[in-house]
């Protein structure tokens, strides 16, 4: 059946910030349903707050709606926007709890509004365990036995007949918090208490558990004429009780015969048909009991999901593009498979290689947490690595991680003092992010695979692999340097990178390559096809391996090559994609040849239409020179991907590569301290006094000099990483031990803090000659609160127009001296009327896609193309553009995912992703920016305001404009007595540590709707602890700094004042 | 390992491993691209006489069991993969991949760039190829797979057919002593519960038999050789004609045996068994490039205007064009290259189809064919 021609406007719901569990996955399949339905005609409207994607770029739908994903808002545009259709499979579970939300508003019926991908009911079945379970046993098909209680009694009488171990989940929590699991009735206790009163609705979900079997996941397609392909098979290498967000999985299924897969097969086709996804992706998971086979569904999403960008870069297959044409009534025989042109997509794609994907995890920027996996995914990132055998992929995957490492080990950076047998067995039995580093520790100290198996449940055959790697590292450091032909080959197909095998071989990855060059032992690239070669490949998406044949295809065009950001991590995400994204679409507009290479799946810039040619590599100077050997081309763009590309750009650059834009030694100019103090003083700009220690007792002594409190950090590394404001020398002293560890070559900075300082971003674009101020973002929280943290806004508010100049001319001037070209990014601290220099970045930095949307001057495509020599002039960007509609960018916290971490901002970055609200006025862009956060805001009831004494004067102001618009009062001592001394009355209620009736009594009997709450000094740091943590759990906004009280204050009264309106970006 | 050679007949040669000890073997080098089910593969009578490469990089990842065999032997005249798996892991794995191999003599060879010798096979056709562990010239190797036997007119069904006919009852095969006194219409044991089905065995895959059998029949395989008189003796309700390896043409007896019993009751026949009936309709059949051997080919029903995710092996196929449409009616076609999948005659009651419905390994999406074949004899 050809397309519909009944609708013609359809409304995509987008999944809003990127948090754990949702990262930009769903920017790659929005952005391919965007561009399948535009292509088909269709007039697209699109709703998301996340200004980093590239599907709020204007040009990818009609009308693009950058405001908070919540029913009403949603409900807003239908009424405004009238589509025809509503898509909401594509946007994560997001979209699809705003979709049901709305259906339950009545608004699909009252604007004849269709639900396409997946309907209602069907929905329904999926989420709702009870429904999923009666569909199950109506097909014959088991899931976990399982029962809801709401009280402890009933917890223990459902254990009783189920029996331990037992999973717990409570229901409605923000992701999967207070659940567990519990080996015994103690357990049961203490976790299922948790649970109860982690949810909302005191409801827990007790389930049979089915730890330690293996784990799978299909991903299906079906059209309307019933017609289903399974595009993958992944197989979790951890077992059942690792998430699979935080499971190493891999594609295709390793450990199952035909027979065994069959039958998973006809289950998954069988769910889909009786769940009723009548079109679309879906994605089935099951457990296999590794001793008898017996099979258990866990779960199935009737949406694209993680998996389902995972599957689709692993074997072609444009699932989400796919998806959205199905929505539309094309059947599977009617959509062609673009990877090779000549058949269509009615098939099951079959792989000859092997696909590898590992979590990228961020515990060390959460110290309080322990590092232990469960339930509730806990990574930020992935990246996927592909190979001709499972080593080669592990491999290339580890060193894909960014964490410093080069392979499983051998690398150099393994643990000085091997770890003892107790350590070992420890890391294998609780799953941690570490682990698959222990495997390789315990199979060095002798130990057996069964023995390894009983305590990790990880197949067999996954840890014979990781031996046969330990067995080559063991060949290779016995060979020394006169290591041979055939052995070094072997090392190479087994994934072992120069690095490793210099380090194995007491050698230099430099002598390593030049021997490998010597003995023409090279890799080769092979084309990702869908088909395993059956048919001829059309699209250029190459991996890299260790054979005999090349079907690299080097054209005799003009190429660039652009390097991607590597997996996503808190400090580097999406914002970076959406820059290389950027890059590669210029490239196409200057007719040059774009060639991307990153190794992160879940990213637009890895689909394979994005550029003219994909090689999804390691981000590391071995694999991107051999990319480099074999295009030779004429650039390559280090800028856009965040830290990892700019810290290859000096190798790069040594090793004969063309750098495009911003030279690498101006990079160094920025990065190193001295030669940037250098030139600040050159230009006469200051910076917060500060100095350099490599030692514990430099650091006090420069500490002494420039006088506390003073900011402490190594040097290059992103996202604040290792970075504290101590008050001490005993703070400093421990401190510094920390920070060299967490970058042992470079110095440790020092700086004097700068107190109630207003910190001001600026990001700038330069062709050398000219530079432009592409936007100045006045922050709200104050300095010290690390930028990608704190919410900003666009143009500033407060900041005085002497300021702004000086800020105008100082970031020019700095563009000149450092002769940048392209983009440059600085943030600057304004503190009683003087400009302090905090930092500059001559690269992308992370609020480009804000600043872009907000003003939308397009600045990563203009940088490219003076990268390639045009002018800004010439492109026609000759003033700056300030917009006369306010902007405000908010961070997201993932702090509902580490139950123990306390929620205070600091300048260690700690977000996951952002959002973006626009209005006329501050008020409302903040509002809509708290709301798109998922914070929400109360118009009424009771504030608890507690400060430290510095911020009770602003506190009042905060109090009395909310006192004014009918909030009541409720206080700690100390802050009540100043109110009431200043004439706002106020209840006063026990800290925690003062005793109970407290606060957090207070929270948990919902008589609080909204908290302000500045750090204390530490002798009551538990007390604001409790108090956040509480915020966290009954989800009651907070703020930890006057100046987002302040704002958030400004907020209420405007939506007080007026309901909240939506205005498409296209209309701005 | 011992380092061995493959060599096609065109002149190219890939170094490599045999992963079974040593020897020499040959045969036509064909490739599959199915991720699972490399025991089937190996059993399957249709891929007697080839060297048989498996696009998939790993393989022996799951071992070798008792269960997974769809015949008597390995039947391929050896197996080339990327990466041979020697620790097998699987619940029901009885064994490693090597010595299931070892044990029945059949090489296998693994450690070259398998896609580089798919891509070639796919670019120049399927060809001849020797490898050998023995002799380490490989000019020498490129003339002996020169010297092997084309596919073309080779009659292997007869190779492969059963010697003495069998009845098939729960996986297991029960001998026909005498055949020449057996094979009568008392033949059969359970006339009024199943359904009486004859077998031609020109390389049968016994999940085939399971199927027929879960279906509601009673089997009696018999060799590709049997005659139509004997087949009448029997008075069976239907008549069903498997896969097979190689070339259609050269089995003209049993084309000349369908075309007689053709009308005489119900037909079905899979793989080597449409083409037989293709023939035995007046049609003609030629040799595919390469031939589509995996499990991910999809075909459209016609009459459903479903896609059907299938299992194949062949080389060779019914050419369209040469069945008369006054016959023949088209029911399945290919949706990658739009060969012929399945027919049935207009008039008499006779179908067949190009795929293997009966998977192993593979998708069970056509399964419902035995079902028709089974209404096909109850309408009688
Ligand atoms: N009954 C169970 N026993 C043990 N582990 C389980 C069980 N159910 C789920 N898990 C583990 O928890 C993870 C998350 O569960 P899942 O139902 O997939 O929720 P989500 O919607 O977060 O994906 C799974 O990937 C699996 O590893
Ligand atoms: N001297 C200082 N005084 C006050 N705040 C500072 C100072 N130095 C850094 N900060 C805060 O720390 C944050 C991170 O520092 P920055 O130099 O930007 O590191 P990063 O490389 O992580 O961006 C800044 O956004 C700012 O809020
Ligand atoms: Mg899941
Ligand atoms: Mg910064």
């Amino acid at each position: 059946m050809p397309k519909r021609t009944d609708i013609h406007k359809i409304l995509i719901i987008g999944a809003g910030p990127i948090i754990i569990s949702q990262g930009c996955e769903f920017d790659y399949s929005g952005t391919q349903a965007c561009k399948a339905l535009k292509e088909e005609g269709y007039e697209v409207v699109l709703i998301n707050s996340n200004p980093a994607t590239i599907m709020t770029d204007p040009d990818m739908a009609d009308r693009t709606y950058i405001e908070p994903v919540t029913p009403e808002t949603v409900a807003k545009i239908v009424e405004r926007e009238r589509p025809c259709a509503i898509l909401p499979t594509l946007g994560g579970q997001t979209g699809l709890n705003t979709a049901i939300q709305v259906a339950e508003m009545g608004i699909l019926e009252k604007y004849g509004v269709e639900m396409i991908g997946a309907s209602i009911p069907s929905i329904r079945k999926a989420e709702d365990r009870d429904l999923f379970r009666q569909a199950m046993h109506k097909i014959g098909l088991r899931i976990p036995r399982s029962g809801i209680a709401t009280d402890m009694d009933q917890c223990r009488s459902i254990a009783a007949d189920i029996g331990f171990p037992i999973i717990i989940r409570p229901s409605f929590t923000l992701g999967g918090t207070g659940g567990g699991v519990a080996y015994n009735a103690e357990d049961l206790d203490m976790i299922a208490k948790a649970g109860l009163d982690a949810s909302m609705i005191t409801q827990v979900m007790l389930e049979e558990s089915v730890l330690g079997w293996k784990e799978y996941e299909l991903e299906v397609m079906r059209d309307h004429n019933d017609n289903v392909v399974i595009i993958c098979s992944i197989e979790n290498l951890d077992p059942m009780g690792v998430h699979t967000g935080d499971s190493i999985t891999v594609a295709p299924a390793q450990t199952l015969t035909d027979k065994e897969y069959q039958r998973m097969r006809n289950a998954a086709i069988a769910i889909l048909r009786e769940i009723g996804v009548d079109t679309g992706g879906s994605n089935v998971q099951f457990a296999i009991h590794p001793d008898t086979g017996e099979m258990i569904v866990v779960e199935m999403n009737p949406r694209v999901s993680r998996s389902s960008a995972l599957a689709s870069k692993a074997t072609g297959y444009p699932i989400a593009k796919i998806a959205a044409k199905l929505a539309v009534g094309y059947t599977l025989d009617e959509i062609p498979n673009d990877i090779t042109g000549e058949t269509m997509a009615s098939f099951e794609p079959t792989i000859d290689y092997c696909v590898v994907k590992i979590p990228r995890w961020t515990f060390e920027k959460f110290p309080e947490t322990q590092d232990y996996l469960t339930t509730a995914m806990k990574s930020v990132g992935e990246t996927m690595s592909i190979g001709r055998t499972f080593k080669e992929a592990l491999q290339k995957g580890l060193r894909s991680l960014e964490i410093g490492r080069y392979g499983i080990g051998g690398d150099g950076k393994d643990p000085a003092a091997a770890p003892t047998r107790g350590e070992i067995e420890q890391h294998l039995a609780t799953p941690n992010s570490k682990r698959i580093f222990y495997l390789r520790h315990a199979l060095q100290r002798g130990m057996d695979i069964r023995s390894i198996y009983e305590l990790t449940r990880i197949d067999p055959w996954f840890l014979d692999q990781i031996r046969q790697i330990v067995d080559m590292e063991q060949a290779i450091a016995e060979s020394g340097n006169e290591i041979s032909q055939s052995l070094l080959r072997e090392a190479k197909a087994t994934g072992f990178s120069d690095i490793q095998i210099a380090s194995l071989t007491g050698s230099s990855e430099h002598a390593v390559k030049n021997r490998r060059r010597a003995q023409g032992v090279l890799p080769v690239y092979k084309l990702v096809d869908t088909c395993a070669a059956e048919f001829q490949a059309a699209t250029p998406y190459y991996y890299s391996t260790y054979e005999t044949e090349n079907e690299a295809r080097v054209s005799d065009r003009k190429k660039v090559m652009i390097l991607g950001g590597g997996p996503n991590r808190i400090g580097q995400g999406i914002e970076f994609d959406y820059c290389c994204v950027h890059a590669s679409f210029a490239l196409r507009e200057e007719g040059i040849e774009s060639i991307m290479v990153n190794s992160n799946p879940e990213t637009v810039s890895t689909d394979y239409d994005t550029s003219d040619k994909l090689y999804f590599e390691p981000l590391t100077r071995e694999d991107v020179l051999h990319i480099v050997e074999t295009e030779k081309p004429f650039g390559v763009i280090v800028q856009f991907g965040g830290q990892t590309p700019l810290n290859l750009s000096t190798p790069l650059f040594k090793a004969g590569v063309p750098i495009l834009g911003t030279q690498p030694e101006s990079i160094d100019r920025a990065e190193d301290r001295k030669l940037f103090q250098a030139m600040l003083h050159k230009l006469g700009l200051i910076q917060p006094e500060n100095g350099t220690a490599t030692s514990v007792a430099e650091a006090v002594a420069v500490a002494e000099t420039i006088g506390y409190p003073v900011v402490v950090r190594p040097s290059y590394v992103l996202g604040g990483r290792a970075m504290k404001i101590v008050y001490d020398p005993s703070e400093l002293e421990s401190f510094t031990l920390l920070a060299i560890a967490a970058s042992p070559d470079h110095p440790v900075l020092i700086d004097k803090f700068l107190e109630d300082a207003i910190e001001v971003d600026v990001d700038a674009i330069s062709d050398g000659t000219a530079t432009i101020i592409g936007g100045i973002m006045e922050h709200i929280e104050e300095a010290g609160i690390h930028s990608g943290d704190s919410a900003c806004v666009l143009p500033p508010y407060s900041l005085k127009p002497e300021i702004l100049e000086e800020i105008t001319r100082a970031t020019k001037a700095m563009a000149a001296e450092l002769n940048v070209i392209g983009l440059m990014n600085v943030q600057y601290a304004v503190k009683n009327d003087s400009l302090f220099v905090l930092e500059v970045n001559p690269r992308a930095s992370r609020t480009i896609p804000f600043v872009s949307k907000a003003t939308g001057v397009p600045l990563a495509k203009l940088a490219t193309k003076i990268m390639l020599g045009k002018t800004l002039k010439a492109l026609g960007l000759i003033t700056e553009k300030v917009p006369s509609h306010i902007s405000v960018k908010e961070a997201v916290m993932p702090f509902n995912r580490f139950p123990d971490v306390d929620t205070l901002l600091g300048p260690e970055m700690k977000s996951t992703g952002e959002v973006m609200g626009i209005d006329e006025d501050l008020g409302s862009a903040y509002a809509k920016a708290q709301l798109g956060a998922g914070q929400n805001i109360p118009l009424d009831g009771t504030v608890f305001i507690s400060v430290k004494d510095r911020d009770k004067p602003g506190a009042l102001i905060v109090a009395r404009q909310l006192y004014e618009i009918g909030f009541a009062l409720m206080t700690t001592r100390g802050t009540g007595l100043y109110f009431e001394n200043n004439g706002i009355p106020s209840r006063v209620v026990n800290k925690v540590s003062v005793g109970r009736p407290h606060v957090v009594d207070a929270i948990m009997n919902r008589e609080i709707q909204l908290i302000l709450n500045t750090g204390f000094g530490n002798e009551t740091k538990r007390d604001g602890y409790h108090l956040r943590r509480a915020a966290i759990k009954y989800n009651i906004p907070y703020t930890t700094t006057l100046a987002g009280a302040l704002a958030l204050a400004k907020a209420i009264a405007a939506m007080k004042q007026k309901d909240l309106s939506v205005k498409s970006l296209q209309e701005y | 390992m011992k380092k061995a050679i493959l060599a096609l007949e065109d002149g190219r040669t890939f170094d490599c491993r045999c992963f079974t000890g040593s020897g020499e073997s040959g045969g036509e080098a064909v490739f599959n691209t199915s991720m699972t089910g490399y025991q089937e593969v190996l059993t399957d009578p249709s891929y007697r006489g080839q060297v048989v490469t498996m696009t998939y990089p790993l393989v022996g990842n799951y071992g070798v069991n008792p269960e997974d065999v769809e015949s008597d032997r390995i039947q391929v005249s050896a197996f080339v993969v990327r990466e041979y798996q020697d620790f097998p892991s699987n619940f029901r794995s009885k064994g490693t991949l090597a010595d299931y191999l070892k044990g029945q003599h059949v090489m296998g060879i693994d450690g070259l760039d398998t896609r580089a010798l798919t891509l070639h096979l796919r670019n120049s056709g399927a060809m001849r190829v020797f490898i050998s562990t023995e002799d380490p010239d490989p000019l020498s190797c490129v003339e002996k797979a020169k010297g092997l036997p084309s596919m073309i007119g080779l009659d292997l069904a007869s190779v492969v057919s059963t010697r003495l006919p069998y009845r098939w009852m729960q996986n297991e095969i029960f001998p026909i002593e005498n055949p020449a006194r057996a094979l009568t219409s008392n033949i059969w044991k359970h006339r009024s519960r199943l359904r009486s089905v004859v077998a031609f065995d020109f390389g049968m895959k016994y999940n085939i038999l399971r199927c027929l059998e879960h279906s509601g029949c009673e089997v009696v395989v018999v060799p590709a050789a049997t005659t139509a008189d004997t087949i009448r003796a029997m008075a069976p309700d239907g008549i069903f004609l498997s896969n097979g390896p190689g070339d259609p043409e050269p089995v003209d007896y049993a084309v000349q045996t369908i075309r007689e019993l053709l009308g005489y009751r119900p037909i079905f026949g899979i793989c080597l068994g449409i083409q037989i009936l293709g023939l035995a309709m007046g049609g003609k059949t030629y040799k595919l490039k390469f031939g589509h051997r995996g499990a991910n080919q999809p075909v459209k029903n016609l009459k459903t205007g479903r896609i059907e995710i299938t299992s194949q092996n062949h080389g060779f196929a019914v050419d369209i064009a040469t069945l008369n449409p006054d016959d023949a009616e088209i029911t399945h076609v290919n949706l990658n290259d739009r060969t012929l999948e399945g027919f049935r005659h207009r008039t008499l009651p006779a179908f067949a189809v190009q795929y293997h419905p009966e998977a192993s390994p593979g998708p069970q999406d056509a399964q419902y064919l035995f079902d028709e074949f089974t209404r096909l004899m109850a309408g009688r």
